[in-house]
């Protein structure tokens, strides 16, 4: 049973919130109204009143029954999050930043997955109020927006918001921190808007006017990388990128870690293994680069070496994809550290993409388990993982995951190579697509930005985003009926 | 309220959902990770992996900050020392499941000195409801108000009844009686009438009375009044020894039928007065011997809810007279119970949850507003609830035809030093009466919330 009425109306109040937030670049909009050559605030206006109609029709279906299965929830967050890019590109359109629609949604889908990856060529010269809706986007997917709007809302009740929060918070294995599923939401925002609050702060304090201040605050907090300038951090103060390096490892880092800490739990948060392993292989790759690099440029001094490789490893295994050199100028073996980086991702429960830190412990770990068996065959080895037992069902999952997740890599890969461009510009694209990344090598790396790809390899990209972004399943099951046969296929009826 | 529940079988389930849809932050501890996984799916609890009597479990459920711990795991054993190490360790309150016999009556012992606020017994608890349902045989169900003084009576309006086609205002012909219809599930809906409302046959009507018009008030409406003197209890589980302990010096005749023979040897040991039958409850020639068909009553208590209710059926088809309680412990498909004619049912489940749902109400209220007592009736979802009238509430005297109160609430009774009042619209609420309220909004704990 798929609950569509439930389904309809939720979407409806989604679309509301958009408008909602859409007020945002409205009012930067206003402000900047003289200074702008070309002010966006009616295309702003259009857009929110379009939004308003779509969402008012939808919530006409007003549920009676107001539970929602696991299917339903997989269902509301991949539809809720393609309706979020879809609406969310209309104000690029309209105001002429992006005329090409395809482009507009990349660009959309690029800010709400948290991604970076652009499509225009010249930043500095858009309107402050569309930079701010592009940055804002980042900072609303970061966190997600069904968590948001659980937080304000009661939605499905019961145990069915449980169901949401799984399909759209990264991780193997998503829980609560504490018993209400409402409660939980609203600690996650406000330790992410407090985090956000900070961040902005110190970075007034620098080099920053208030406007680059809270873009850059937004595209780190979602961990996106949308910046206001062509060369994104490279010409701000020495000051203003160590902040952002060290905002980008701490967005990174699994919020549960920050609600024991706040909970004065201080033993528990540094016991977490997944932090651990995190910050030691930030640690490894920085030195392992910071050595690498030293022999190319011999006359940047230390200082400049370890905060220009610390600043990109951040950016890399945090997924945020900010730069503040050319990261594709440096040799070889650093490019490889940085791609495997991007391929890791940061740690669960955090706002960054990637594999998930996590799900690396646990296949290497079962990997381990495998082995020994074949060595003592009778062996029982129970996997533990923060001191405590794995289920196989999370065993399982998190293997699977890694083999779909690679399948899709290769596929999007083939579909994106018909473009002839060079292999590693292909490559590195898809895996920062997947992974929410932004940057790439090779002509990725040289021109920044996503322009010279076919409609069709935009168009693979844009679902690759979604995919990284909602870690796979709940985009999957949108497609189910392709893969799970009859079972699935009454459902695609059903959801017509 | 932050409440921890220990063990999620039929009862820690229903308690959990219970008190999380009522507003509470409950975290749950079993041993069995698939159960929580059902749970965290229909219900807005977290859960923890582990036994509840194991330190580092309970602290890291907080125990420290929970202000009430329900151990209802399958061993008494296990509940009575998880309370225990709970109590230690900083919980506020504790409550126990303890049902075994024997446990039962050295409770009030070692109780006090666990620093137990609660234990509660659901076999004992369905058994003295079976004990009331029996001395009413038109009842189904029958809950007790305004300590004891009030019984809450639910039944089914048949042909026999004389309030069948009549409004509830000219339903009572006799000026004496003290009855107030407060409540009447037709089908799926349910009503709180006034004093127009036509009564129709197959209606199930609730309905309050004092303790002592009980008899009177099925006899006047043309119903069966003479409580049970032929019982048969099939099945002789937990249930069927509180039952028989009640009922093994008294006049009336008990048969119980059970299957194993060291149960009903043990059985007979306990109760001489009683007839023990070792026997197959689901044979038909063995219950038709046994002169099933000359009961008064017939209460089926085996271990499977299909059982009992094909019993209750078996006896309700040899003769329509006969009571028939049966037990069920799961309720999975209550749209289709509904529909059968099975006379009364009992949820040992429900029974505790409502019992803890009662303490945790009055608990978490108590500075707040003046909640007594909490009761739920008609598949329980009509609430009864009991006030204690505070010195500053605002229906303080004013007569009750006055009054604007929400629809869907009836002021049921007033109990003023000793008297029952079933009141009208001349009468008034003085300050410390005893108000019973009947609503189908559930979560009221405030009366001058009941004001329109």
């Amino acid at each position: 049973m798929t609950n569509k009425r439930m389904i309809a109306y939720i979407l409806g109040i989604l679309l509301w919130l958009e408008a909602a937030v859409m007020l945002l670049p409205c009012i930067i909009g206003l402000i900047y109204m003289k200074a702008d050559t070309l002010s966006p605030v009616g295309s702003f206006i259009i857009s929110i009143s379009i939004l308003l109609a779509c969402g008012g029709i939808l919530l006409t279906f007003k549920p009676k029954d107001k539970t929602i299965y696991s299917r339903d929830g997989f269902v509301i967050v991949s539809l809720g999050w393609i309706a979020f890019s879809l609406f969310g590109a209309l104000p690029f359109t309209f105001s002429g930043a992006i005329p090409n629609y395809l482009d507009a949604v990349f660009e959309a889908v690029s800010g709400f997955t948290t991604t970076g990856a652009s499509i225009l060529t010249d930043v500095e010269c858009l309107p402050h109020s569309i930079l701010f809706w592009r940055s804002f986007t980042h900072w609303i997917g970061g966190m997600g927006v069904l968590v948001f709007l659980m937080a304000i809302l009661p939605l499905a009740g019961g145990g069915g918001d449980l169901y949401l929060m799984k399909a759209e918070s990264p991780g193997p294995d998503v829980g609560k921190l504490v018993p209400r599923s409402k409660n939980t939401a609203r600690i996650l925002y406000s330790l992410y808007f407090g985090l956000t609050l900070i961040e902005f702060m110190l970075l007034l304090f620098g080099d920053m006017d208030w406007f680059a201040a809270i873009t850059h605050t937004f595209g780190t907090a979602g961990t996106g990388g949308f910046g206001i300038k062509n060369d994104s951090i490279a010409s701000y103060s020495s000051y203003s990128q160590i902040v952002i390096t060290v905002f980008m490892i701490l967005f990174g880092v699994n919020f549960n870690v920050f609600f024991l800490l706040i909970c004065k739990k201080v033993k528990e948060a540094l016991k977490s293994e997944e932090l651990r392993v995190y910050l030691g292989i930030i640690f490894v790759s920085i030195v392992l680069i910071a050595i690498n690099i030293s022999s190319i440029y011999p006359d940047w001094s230390f200082f400049q070496i370890v905060n220009k490789s610390s600043f990109q490893v951040a950016s890399y295994i945090t997924t945020t994809g900010f730069t503040t050199t050319a990261a594709n100028d440096f040799p070889n073996f650093s490019r490889m550290i940085l791609l495997i980086l991007m391929c890791v991702g940061a740690c669960a429960g955090s706002t960054g993409g990637g594999f998930k830190i996590a799900r690396i412990i646990l296949i290497f770990k079962n990997a381990k388990r495998e082995i020994k068996r074949l060595i003592h065959p009778r062996s029982v080895n129970a996997i533990t993982f923060d001191g405590k037992n794995v289920d196989t069902d999370v065993r399982h999952g998190t293997n699977v995951f890694f083999v779909i997740y690679a399948i899709i890599t290769a596929l999007s890969f083939l579909i994106v190579s018909i473009d002839d461009v060079d292999l590693l510009s292909a490559v590195s694209g898809v895996v920062s697509a997947l992974n929410n990344i932004g940057p790439g090598f090779g002509r990725l790396g040289i021109e920044c930005h996503f322009a010279f790809f076919s409609p069709l390899s935009k168009i693979i990209f844009i679902f690759d985003m979604l995919f990284g972004r909602l870690e796979i399943y709940p985009m999957l099951i949108l497609f189910a009926p392709l893969i799970v046969g009859k079972n699935g296929r009454t459902f695609r009826r059903r959801i017509k | 309220m932050r409440i921890t529940v220990v063990g999620i079988g039929k009862v820690g389930f229903t308690v959990a959902e219970v008190l999380s849809k009522e507003g509470h932050d409950i975290t749950v501890i079993d041993r069995n990770s698939s159960f929580l996984q059902d749970i965290s799916g229909s219900v807005d609890v977290i859960g923890i992996c582990g036994s509840g009597t194991d330190k580092n479990i309970l602290e890291e459920s907080n125990i420290k900050e929970c202000d009430l711990l329900i151990a209802l795991t399958g061993s008494d054993e296990t509940n009575l020392l998880c309370c225990l190490v709970a109590k230690t360790m900083g919980a506020k309150e504790t409550i126990a499941r303890v049902r075994s016999p024997e446990y039962d009556n050295d409770l009030s012992l070692i109780g006090d000195t666990m620093g137990l606020s609660m234990s509660v017994n659901p076999e004992r608890e369905a058994a003295s409801e079976i004990l009331n349902i029996l001395k009413h045989p038109s009842a189904k169900n029958i809950d007790v108000l305004a300590n004891g003084a009030i019984d809450l009576i639910s039944f089914t309006v048949d042909d026999r009844c004389t309030m069948c086609g009549k409004k509830i205002k000219d339903a009572f012909k006799n000026p004496k009686h003290h009855i107030l219809v407060c409540a009447v599930r037709r089908g799926n809906e349910i009503y709180i009438p006034d004093g127009n409302f036509v009564i129709q046959k197959n209606d199930i009507a609730a309905v309050i009375a004092p303790k002592d018009e009980i008899c009177d008030f099925f006899k006047g409406v043309g119903l069966p009044y003479a409580s049970a003197k032929n019982i048969m209890i099939i099945g002789g589980g937990r249930i069927a020894h509180y039952l028989a302990r009640e009922f093994d010096k008294s006049r009336i005749n008990v048969t119980i039928i059970e299957k194993e023979p060291e149960v009903a040897e043990r059985l007979s040991f306990l109760f001489p007065n009683t007839n023990i039958i070792c026997g197959n409850g689901t044979n038909r020639s063995t219950l038709l011997e046994e002169g099933i068909a000359e009961m008064d009553a017939v209460v089926s208590l085996t271990g499977l809810d299909e059982e009992n209710i094909v019993l209750s059926l078996f006896a309700k088809g040899l003769d329509e007279r006969i009571k028939t309680i049966a037990k069920v412990n799961k309720t999975v498909f209550h749209e289709v119970m509904k529909k059968l004619d099975i006379g009364s049912v009992v949820y040992p489940k429900y029974i505790t949850a409502n019992r803890i749902l009662r303490h945790v109400r009055a608990k978490h209220k108590m500075v707040a507003s003046n909640l007594e007592n909490l009761y739920r009736i008609i598949d329980n979802e009509v609430e009864a609830l009991e006030f204690r009238v505070g010195e500053n509430s605002s229906l303080i005297g004013q007569p009750l035809c006055e009054l604007t109160i929400k629809p869907n609430v009836l002021i049921g009774c007033i109990k003023r030093d000793g008297k029952i009042i079933i009141p009208h619209g001349d009468d008034y609420i003085k300050p410390n009466d005893l108000v019973i309220i009947i609503t189908k909004i559930c979560g009221i704990s405030d009366i001058d919330s009941i004001k329109g």
